[in-house]
């Protein structure tokens, strides 16, 4: 992936450089191995700064709620789709927006990676599709299939689904990836067995908030856990408190989500809540043929409604 | 002072000794990494690691504690009366507390411990806590310990500072609560070798610094008018990562909690990151954007609290928060600006 950076840099320096956008939002380089910073230019010299690498998991449409600037922003397959969710939610118009897209091979995992050594990682490099890791002790060549984000993994969307460019040819899509193998796993529990399930799931949890923070479509001026009047949640670490907060957060997702697993990148304590939001996911392909994104033309499943609908209740 | 060496042959037993008398807290592994939890009897510490994901900071401040409770039944008495929840504050020892966490308790005291209010739940707490610490000798790359009042032997905050030293432990009973809990397990075997060369070379070993030396120079409306916030805020989430994993982080907001005709009231952490901790009863915000809230952060840490305590930063240099940010806010980064900022003004005041 390492063409895109020169790519990425050639575009954004072009676009402020003739007006056509204010800021350029990307990535820049972090200070840790697998950890990249997003961030804005605003002056055609700064496109130096910026970079494309698997190390760019986080979704920089999460940056562009709401802005009033021209921007043009750097979007790999799953970013594109949240872009076009915000358009159709009006977070962002369309005219605002030059899309400089980014066919993706998928991110790597940092909590994977990390937990498959005994000692820090000192530097993680990527060449060939071959991912190299430096710890102090040893060197390793790991398959970047091995270490690939789990919503990664199983993407069928890695090519922006709405751009105005692109910064490289599109990728070949995944095909016959099995979405939704965890997500049968958990139906097929006993009651029991499912609250056992996410007992385990969210017994670390922290309520830091930063699956919530990290997530595109979690914009709500006040979130349903900080609202205080009346206030709906308790805001202690009690367990049914903390459940609460990570089921009803996933159904105010549901229809709009699209896996781009911002969410379990950014937790600190290694939490799944995606298969939450897969489940609703699955269950909006399998009830409306939809999945989230595609284009700005059509309203999602659940603010539509329609006079054919089959069900009797809605009549 | 005498260096004690425990052969870790007898380490379990004294631990087994120490349990009669205290409650036994230290590092468990669960899943990739270690937290601090009580130990079941028999359970040893887990000392297989760099650092404890999270801080000891749980241990003396829970994350969610109940303070009070109250009935809303007015059919009794005692109806809408709080009443202290009892708390167990027997005599409590954790294991394995790393040198920055040790010294946090003690920046931390500053804020629940002064001659004007007294948060007793902390207080008690920690009284009642003997910390034996774990001396680090294999620094993580993003601690920056010993240019942040610290160090990965140092010794403020701790009673006993454990160093591994192969099939024995070393260890200086630091304070007469130390002492007595060495004792109490048996450890009494004094050794003329000492731990100085061990701390040389771990001190070695940290790769990262801040300075932080013309933080309290600085003009602080100059500080906090500074260009480059904008910039430094832009990827942040505004979420709690930080301040949930910082061992100096105090803020807490205080619920009542009620469920039918009873009720708790709680105290639980909260962040000076998120919108609601600034949101006043108007519906005004004077923090209202995350620029602000960040600014808050660091401008507390590396600045207001320079300036109130003259202690240093309020910071152990533990890299927690540099860690586990998901978008890499550094406040390495972050230190070096502040501490670097010129904004002119105070030429001109000169």
């Amino acid at each position: 992936m390492s063409g895109y950076t020169d790519k990425i840099r050639e575009i954004s320096e072009r676009l402020l450089k003739e007006g056509t956008a204010e800021m350029v939002i990307g990535f820049k380089n972090g200070t840790m191995p697998m950890m990249n910073e997003p961030c804005f230019i605003r002056k055609p010299e700064d496109a130096e700064k910026l970079v494309w690498d698997s190390n760019c998991g986080i979704n920089l449409s999460n940056y562009l709620t709401d802005r009033k600037e021209k921007i043009a922003i750097v979007a790999k397959g799953c970013d594109s789709r949240n872009i076009v969710t915000h358009i159709v939610e009006n977070k962002i118009t369309r005219e605002q927006l030059h899309i400089i897209g980014v066919p993706c091979h998928g991110m790597i995992d940092r909590h994977k990676t990390a937990s498959m050594f005994d000692t820090e990682i000192l530097s993680v490099t990527e060449q060939d599709g071959k991912i190299l890791v430096k710890t102090k002790d040893s060197e390793k060549t790991l398959e970047k299939a091995d270490v690939l984000q789990k919503n990664c993994a199983v993407c069928t969307h890695r090519n922006p689904v709405i751009h105005d460019e692109l910064a490289g040819n599109p990728v070949e899509e995944q095909r016959d990836v099995d979405r939704y193998a965890d997500v049968r796993g958990i139906e097929a529990m006993s009651p029991q067995e499912k609250l056992n399930y996410f007992d385990g799931l969210f017994a670390d949890c922290i309520r830091c908030y930063a699956c919530r923070n990290a997530c595109p479509l979690c914009y709500c001026p006040t979130c349903f856990v900080d609202e205080s009047r009346p206030q709906w949640v308790g805001k202690s670490t009690d367990a049914t408190d903390v459940k609460t907060f990570h089921f009803l957060r996933a159904y105010h997702c549901a229809g709009r989500c699209t896996d781009c697993g911002a969410c379990e990148r950014a937790c600190p304590v290694g939490i799944n809540m995606r298969v939450l939001t897969k489940k609703l996911e699955k269950d909006c392909l399998d009830n409306f043929g939809w999945e989230a994104g595609l284009t700005p033309d059509q309203r999602p499943p659940l603010d539509t409604f329609k006079t054919d609908d089959p069900e009797e209740f809605i009549k | 002072m005498k260096v004690i060496k425990i052969d870790k042959k007898d380490w379990p037993g004294g631990l087994e000794k120490l349990s009669e008398n205290y409650r036994l807290f230290g590092p468990v592994k669960d899943k990739d990494s270690h937290d601090f939890r009580e130990l079941p009897k028999g359970k040893l510490p887990d000392f297989d690691f760099q650092n404890t994901r999270l801080p000891a900071k749980a241990l003396v401040y829970p994350q969610s504690e109940a303070m009070f409770e109250y009935t809303l039944d007015e059919s009794q008495p005692d109806h809408h009366v709080m009443k202290a929840v009892k708390k167990d504050y027997s005599p409590r020892a954790v294991f394995g507390i790393r040198p920055c966490d040790a010294k946090a308790f003690v920046l931390v005291r500053k804020n629940f411990d002064t001659p004007e209010y007294k948060d007793p739940y902390w207080i008690q707490a920690y009284e009642a806590s003997t910390f034996v610490g774990l001396a680090c000798d294999d620094p993580h790359g993003t601690c920056f310990c010993t240019s942040a009042g610290c160090g990965p032997f140092h010794e403020e905050g701790l009673d006993v500072l454990l160093a591994d030293a192969g099939d024995h432990f070393l260890a200086k009973g630091l304070t007469e609560k130390g002492q007595n809990l060495l004792k109490a397990a048996g450890w009494t075997a004094e050794t003329e070798a000492g731990i100085e060369a061990m701390k040389k070379a771990a001190e070695g070993k940290i790769s990262s610094f801040v300075s932080t030396d013309k933080l309290e120079a600085k003009e602080t409306t100059a500080l906090y008018d500074a260009p480059f916030w904008e910039e430094q805020a832009f990827a942040c989430l505004n979420c709690g990562t930080c301040t949930y994993s910082c061992p100096t982080c105090w803020c807490f907001d205080i619920q009542d909690e009620n469920h039918k005709k009873s009720g708790i009231r709680m105290r639980n952490w909260d962040s000076c990151m998120f919108p609601l901790f600034t949101l006043h009863g108007t519906g005004h915000n004077p923090r209202g954007t995350k620029m602000h809230r960040l600014r808050q952060r660091f401008m507390h840490k590396l600045k207001y609290y320079v300036d109130k305590y003259g202690a240093g930063i309020q910071c152990v240099g533990c890299g927690r928060c540099v860690r586990l940010c998901p978008v890499n806010i550094d406040i390495r980064k972050i230190c070096e600006l502040m501490n670097d900022y010129d904004s002119g003004a105070d030429t001109c005041a000169a």
